[in-house]
């Protein structure tokens, strides 16, 4: 086959694999929204995360501005330390913004869900979010419910 | 008793020299890459021969992989009110597992089993002894072009194979079960990570694209040279690269997503 027409669709082939690369980074990852670069990192203590995971949502008004970057345990305060990373564009939150684990639907993922207070301080990378509401833990509501009666 | 020992040991001997001389021949081959990146039309040649002729047969199979994917997950996730999962679970199924190793059996059985059968006719024909009779170096003409046209062109069909596939999940999920399209792409894009899971993938893909190329071209060059002696190369090549791709996609997974 002329070696002209060989080339050409070769570079047909990797011009093909480019346009894949892109979907899977564009369209089928978390490439193109929240990439490590730009945004602050602001953390939070809460008592129990329930089922939290890295690189669940973070939401305010139930619009995603950021995601939770890690979530570890602090043994002098006993409790869990999440931190999250919110979007740059998204600057203006409040020193005095609460934090609440909520569960999108009965049995969907968790998500950090940030309700801003009032204060005209914004809140700033490494900042600590003191407000928190611990993650509703079903059995022992459950449980609750049963001793209850 | 003493001739069972005795075929156990000799059988266990001839994997152990197959495997030698398997080495000593890639070895060989990769001395002769340099040879091969400074004369690169030989190696678009044979991306041509083993990539862009194997691209339509991987397509078509992505589309229909990715659709049945789609059918089959909505099936399960609709009993539990959970379809807008279904994006997660194609896409996460076809980028980690589906994507690498479907694109690395239909190119063992594509492109590996036309290696293997070329190369064989070029032993039987005595064009490699001809070519080594002018001087000209086999591992840097024939084979060093032919494993890294084969380790470029795997991960690029594996990328293919996969955005083909979630592009007919997405067909099937949203246009056919009427599953939302934001929440399909949107749970996707939370689920999937480029790093932690596309990434691996295509490490899968470069790894089978080097082993089933390295095996292709290894038995051709080991076959006897008769019309019978390339027929058994041409199918123990692709019995021993689909074994290779599944045996080696279950350590990698292993490996790389259990942690």
């Amino acid at each position: 086959m002329n070696v002209r027409i060989v080339e050409t669709l070769v570079g047909f082939f990797v011009l093909l694999f480019f346009v894949a690369m892109f979907i899977l980074a564009m369209k089928v990852s978390n490439l193109a929204s929240f990439s490590g670069t730009g945004g602050y990192t602001v953390s939070a203590y809460f008592e129990n995360v329930g089922g939290l995971k890295r690189r669940a949502p973070v939401a305010a008004g139930g619009v995603r501005v950021g995601q939770v970057t890690g979530i570890s345990y602090n043994t002098d305060t006993y409790k869990a330390l999440v931190t999250i990373k919110i979007n740059e564009q998204f600057d203006k939150f409040p020193t005095d913004t609460s934090a609440s684990i909520f569960t999108s639907g009965l049995l969907g993922e968790q998500y950090v869900g940030l309700s801003p207070g009032g204060l005209d301080d914004y809140l700033a990378d490494g900042d600590e979010i003191d407000l928190t509401q611990s993650a509703l833990v079903l059995e022992k509501l459950i449980g609750n419910f049963l001793t209850s009666k | 008793m003493f001739n069972a020992a005795r075929s156990m040991g000799e059988w266990t001997l001839a994997v152990l020299e197959t495997l030698g001389r398997a080495s000593v021949f890639l070895a060989q081959t990769l001395l002769g890459m340099g040879a091969a990146v400074r004369r690169f039309s030989l190696v678009i040649k044979q991306v041509y021969a083993s990539g862009v002729r194997t691209l339509s047969i991987v397509l078509v199979s992505g589309l229909f992989v990715g659709m049945v994917l789609a059918l089959q997950g909505y099936n399960t996730l609709v009993q539990f009110g959970a379809e807008e999962s279904l994006g997660v679970v194609v896409a996460l199924t076809l980028v980690r597992e589906l994507g690498p190793v479907v694109a690395g059996l239909l190119f063992a059985g594509r492109a590996g089993s036309a290696l293997t059968a070329e190369i064989g006719l070029m032993k039987s024909t005595e064009q490699l002894s001809g070519l080594e009779m002018m001087a000209v170096d086999p591992f840097q003409r024939i084979f060093a072009p032919r494993l890294l046209a084969g380790f470029l062109a795997l991960p690029m069909l594996a990328a293919m194979f996969t955005a083909v596939g979630v592009l007919g999940g997405h067909l099937v999920a949203v246009d056919l079960l009427s599953v939302d399209a934001g929440v399909f792409w949107s749970r996707m894009q939370g689920a999937v990570g480029f790093y932690t899971d596309v990434l691996s993938g295509l490490l899968k893909a470069v790894v089978f694209g080097f082993v089933v190329t390295w095996i292709a071209i290894f038995e051709g060059w080991d076959c006897v040279p008769t019309p019978e002696g390339v027929a058994n190369a041409t199918t123990r090549t692709v019995v021993k690269s689909s074994l290779a791709v599944l045996g080696l996609d279950f350590v990698m997974t292993a490996v790389m997503f259990t942690v």
